[in-house]
């Protein structure tokens, strides 16, 4: 293989030798003639282009060894040509001789974004149609939902479940032979139709009922404007985009948990993922890429994020869709007809493509260099609270302040210093009269407001945190996420509190988890919990209790359980 | 409309509003709140410890200048001593003019001043006659290479030379961005592992060097020096329209304008970058030419000056290419050269390629 550097300091100028085209054979097979051209000018006819592309396929589950016979995946498509040529190949791979055939039980999940988009229901209609129709050819379990369901998710999506033990290769063999005895046992035993039918199979071959959700009518309608409301109350397109990307993520680990299936595959390219790479790169997300960019993603516990079209570049999906007539449905995304300056994403975009085109190794330099990123912290520490919205360990350390970060809190306390702090005040308030009280609610709540943005914004990542900086109010946020922060808050506060007062075995508390003291700043935490108090002490006892007086804390203690 | 009050004394009208924050500033004190800004990373860096002997690489540009300048206000807070190094890489029409700025600023801050130049160290090769040499093989932007690896070498002489025991450059948030911009596009593994510190702890025997102004942008580093009325030189090296770093510069200029943190953020990426202990930089001995740093037989400075010499300048560039052994295999997968170039200022973009 050539060094880059050669490639950098001599663009491409054209093809090599320009010969006439009968000449020109499929390197492959020697014989056939080409259809296109891949790589460096490696012209393939087109059926050693078919065998090379599903061979890809093939190797990259083959290779990494992580989805197991018989295991249900969800495939995530989203009508574009990458995520269709994935479930063809899925397809395809289910219906061949049975040496071959792929092992796993697929379901086909499609999430309508439209409402995001802005798009009126009857424009969702139709593309619906289209999705129904293509889904239906394909014979698989198919969801599809719509995005407005984030407003009905449990918080209990954003917690990483109990993960399983990663199976090792050992395991992996083991699975497989006892797979094909038993394949075997039941051809000899003449049980079920086919000689090579398996029980998962059986699932497959009956027609497909399992449909949860009739497309008759729309989404209710106060869903739908809460997503519009939402999405329009972000400023810049960089947030929408990585808060859609969020919400689509989480909606899809849910339909998986729920109908249980245990991996999920998505669609993304070579190229897409090089772009994913650089685009993470610029929003803060160094800690995290090899999670975001890499095989398999198991940052959510029991459902694990697996790319199996990882190797394919853009050109080579294009081609394949269009030489074997692969359907995909056209539906226009958040950044359709965006400017290109219009967001990181798509400058990214832009800037690996066009680079690409002068130095033609460009995508595959990026890709091979995030091949060797790994899935750990740098500094080696690898338990700790995790993000509330892309659920990666958090990587800012508020003691540090020579770093980045450190760089940019040192600037807003330096600003917020100036002005004095609009905080409750150190008089009880509870205990005056009417007027006052409801002043020193508003003045409360509104400080309240404050606090749960902090206490939410204190829970994220750095990018997460240079996102919501566009998000001016986080009320239109769907409820799973705010509640979510609140009990995290509670449970680190009453964590912390309870740390201090126990002269136990501090080793075995708190039960769920290590609860490292740099991410809980002092200050505003304990004031955001005597508030929350003060709030609901005001709703339930007019004459509430003084702050600090350690019988009356004991018994807002219990109070808290019984809300909590 | 007048302008608003300035937010941290409330006497003067403001002057400027701060590219990170949108705070509004009158001049004075947005210099004193970017010193604090450096002494508060230093400090907190622990990057020159009291009693040390600084050697500032200075080049007669704006971050080199305001980095002395600065560095100068601090040293008796600080405890340490200054001594500025220049480099003479031999580019005509260029670094002359530089050179000119760097002794008035010498003069004015008195200062001891200490040229080093490639033809006395480097055995009478200048960047012209290596650009010469480069160009006669169809890929000029090589010599950009070579001027990186030999002014580190060169800064690394003076540094010595002066009694110095740390060094420091004046890299700030977008060069750190674009470099790991473009270590990203390049696929340099090595460096991306070596970078996103503040600097580096100096090891086998080379001088620990650190960059005070890492976490300060561009922006604002002109804006200091526009405020304090420093007098820098300010043209672009002759060389530098061929560099790589070119299109990861003007990356950045059009990530800004999207999201006006973009180097910072990237900043943040790179001090958190995990990669994988394969890729990292093999540990580092010593060269068996000149005895200074090196992960190979040779180290990267008498790798190229050797091609130099035979008339191969291509021969220690790029992967998988011999020339870096005196003897044996060609070395294997990425690049490991010395350590990071220290070099500072306006040398054209690619020298600092070689710092990142």
């Amino acid at each position: 293989p050539k060094p880059f550097l050669d490639d950098i300091n001599r663009p491409r100028s054209g093809p090599p030798t320009h010969r006439c085209s009968h000449e020109l054979k499929c390197v492959k097979c020697k014989e056939g003639l080409p259809v296109i051209v891949i790589r460096a000018g490696d012209a393939f006819c087109r059926d050693c282009f078919r065998a090379f592309y599903i061979h890809k396929f093939r190797a990259v589950l083959g290779k990494n060894r992580l989805i197991f016979p018989g295991e249900k995946v969800l495939l995530a498509w989203s009508g574009g040509p990458s995520s269709s040529s994935m479930v063809w190949q899925v397809l395809e791979g289910l219906s061949r001789d049975s040496a071959k055939r792929l092992r796993f039980v697929p379901g086909v999940v499609y999430v309508d974004e439209g409402a995001a988009c802005g798009q009126s229901w009857k424009d969702r209609a139709r593309t619906l149609a289209d999705v129904k129709s293509i889904l239906q050819t394909t014979g698989f379990p198919w969801h599809i939902v719509a995005l407005e369901e984030v407003f009905a998710l449990p918080p209990s999506v954003l917690r990483c479940s109990a993960q399983e033990p990663v199976g090792t290769i050992g395991t992996y063999k083991v699975a497989v032979d006892s797979f094909l005895q038993q394949q075997h046992t039941l051809v000899a035993e003449g049980v079920g139709g086919s000689p090579n039918s398996t029980p998962g199979e059986e699932q497959l071959s009956q027609p497909c009922t399992q449909d949860p959700q009739d497309l008759a009518g729309p989404p209710p309608a106060d869903q739908t404007e809460a997503l519009s409301r939402l999405f329009d109350s972000v400023k810049t397109l960089t947030a929408k985009e990585e808060l859609l990307q969020t919400l689509r993520t989480h909606l899809i680990l849910h339909m998986a948990r729920t109908h249980g299936y245990s991996k999920v595959m998505t669609g993304d390219s070579c190229t897409r993922l090089a772009i994913k790479l650089m685009t993470g790169l610029a929003l803060g997300r160094g800690a995290f890429l090899a999670w975001d960019t890499g095989f398999s993603d198991e940052r959510h516990g029991s459902v694990v994020v697996v790319r199996p079209m990882r190797e394919h570049t853009l050109k080579e999906v294009a081609f394949y869709n269009r030489l074997f007539a692969v359907p995909s449905v056209f539906t226009p995304a958040i950044d359709t007809k965006a400017p290109e300056k219009a967001s990181i994403h798509r400058l990214m975009e832009g800037f690996l493509l066009r680079l690409q085109a002068q130095f033609p190794s460009t995508v595959s330099t990026v890709y091979r260099t995030s091949e060797k990123l790994v899935k750990a912290p740098r500094d080696g520490c690898a338990s700790g609270p995790r993000c509330l919205l892309c659920m990666c360990l958090l990587d800012v350390d508020t003691a540090d302040s020579a770093t980045a970060f450190g760089a940019q809190t040192q600037d807003c306390s330096q600003m917020q210093s100036p002005t004095p702090p609009a905080e409750a005040p150190t008089v009880p308030c509870c205990s005056t009269e009417v007027g006052r009280a409801q002043n020193c609610a508003q003045a409360q709540l509104c400080s309240h407001r404050e606090d749960s943005r902090a206490c939410v914004i204190e829970q994220l990542c750095y990018s997460c945190r240079v996102n919501m900086k566009d998000v001016p109010s986080l009320d239109p946020l769907p409820p799973y996420i705010l509640a979510e922060a609140q009990l995290r808050s509670q449970r680190y506060g009453l964590a912390t509190w309870l740390g201090e007062c126990w002269r136990g075995p501090s080793r075995h508390w708190p039960p769920w988890g290590r609860v490292p003291r740099v991410w809980l700043p002092p200050g505003p935490r304990r004031r955001s919990r005597s508030i929350w108090w003060r709030a609901v002490t005001m709703t339930c006892t007019p004459a509430g209790a003084e702050p600090g007086c350690p019988r009356s804390r004991r018994a807002r203690m219990g109070r808290q359980h019984v809300i909590v | 409309m007048p302008a608003p009050q300035c937010a941290s004394c409330h006497a003067a009208r403001a002057a400027l509003r701060r590219p990170r924050s949108g705070q509004a500033l009158c001049g004075a004190c947005f210099c004193t709140a970017f010193e604090a800004e450096v002494l508060h990373t230093v400090l907190a860096g622990r990057l020159l410890p009291p009693g040390a002997v600084v050697a500032v690489g200075a080049s007669g540009g704006k971050d080199s200048t305001v980095l002395a300048h600065v560095l100068r206000e601090l040293a008796p807070r600080l405890g340490v001593s200054l001594r500025l190094v220049a480099v003479d890489e031999g580019i005509g029409g260029y670094r002359d003019a530089a050179l000119a700025a760097v002794r008035r600023q010498a003069a004015r801050w008195d200062l001891p001043l200490t040229i080093v130049a490639y033809a006395d160290l480097f055995g009478g090769w200048t960047m012209d006659a290596v650009a010469r040499s480069t160009a006669g093989t169809g890929r000029s932007r090589a010599c950009c290479t070579f001027c990186g690896v030999l002014r580190r070498r060169a800064l690394e002489e003076g540094a010595r030379l002066v009694g110095a025991t740390h060094i420091v450059t004046g890299h700030n948030a977008d060069d750190m961005a674009e470099t790991v911009l473009m270590n990203f596009l390049r696929g340099d593994a090595g460096r991306l592992a070596r970078g996103g510190g503040l600097g580096s702890r100096g090891e086998g025997g080379a001088l620990p060097r650190c960059r005070p102004l890492q976490l300060a942008s561009q922006k604002e580093v002109v804006l200091y020096a526009h405020f304090r009325r420093l007098d820098y030189f300010s043209e672009e090296c002759v060389y530098a329209p061929e560099a790589f770093r070119g299109h990861a510069r003007h990356l950045l200029k059009l990530l800004e304008a999207a999201r006006p943190s973009a180097a910072l953020d990237l900043v943040h990426s790179a001090e958190r970058l995990a990669l994988a202990p394969a890729a990292r930089p093999p540990p580092p001995g010593a060269c068996s030419r000149c005895g200074a740093l090196a992960s190979r037989a040779l180290c990267q400075a008498c790798a190229l000056l050797n091609g130099l010499q035979r008339g191969r300048p291509r021969l220690a560039i790029g992967k998988g290419r011999g020339g870096r052994d005196e003897e044996g295999p060609p070395p294997p997968a990425s690049d490991p050269g010395s350590a990071p170039d220290p070099a500072a200022g306006h040398c054209g973009a690619a020298c600092k390629e070689r710092c990142g």
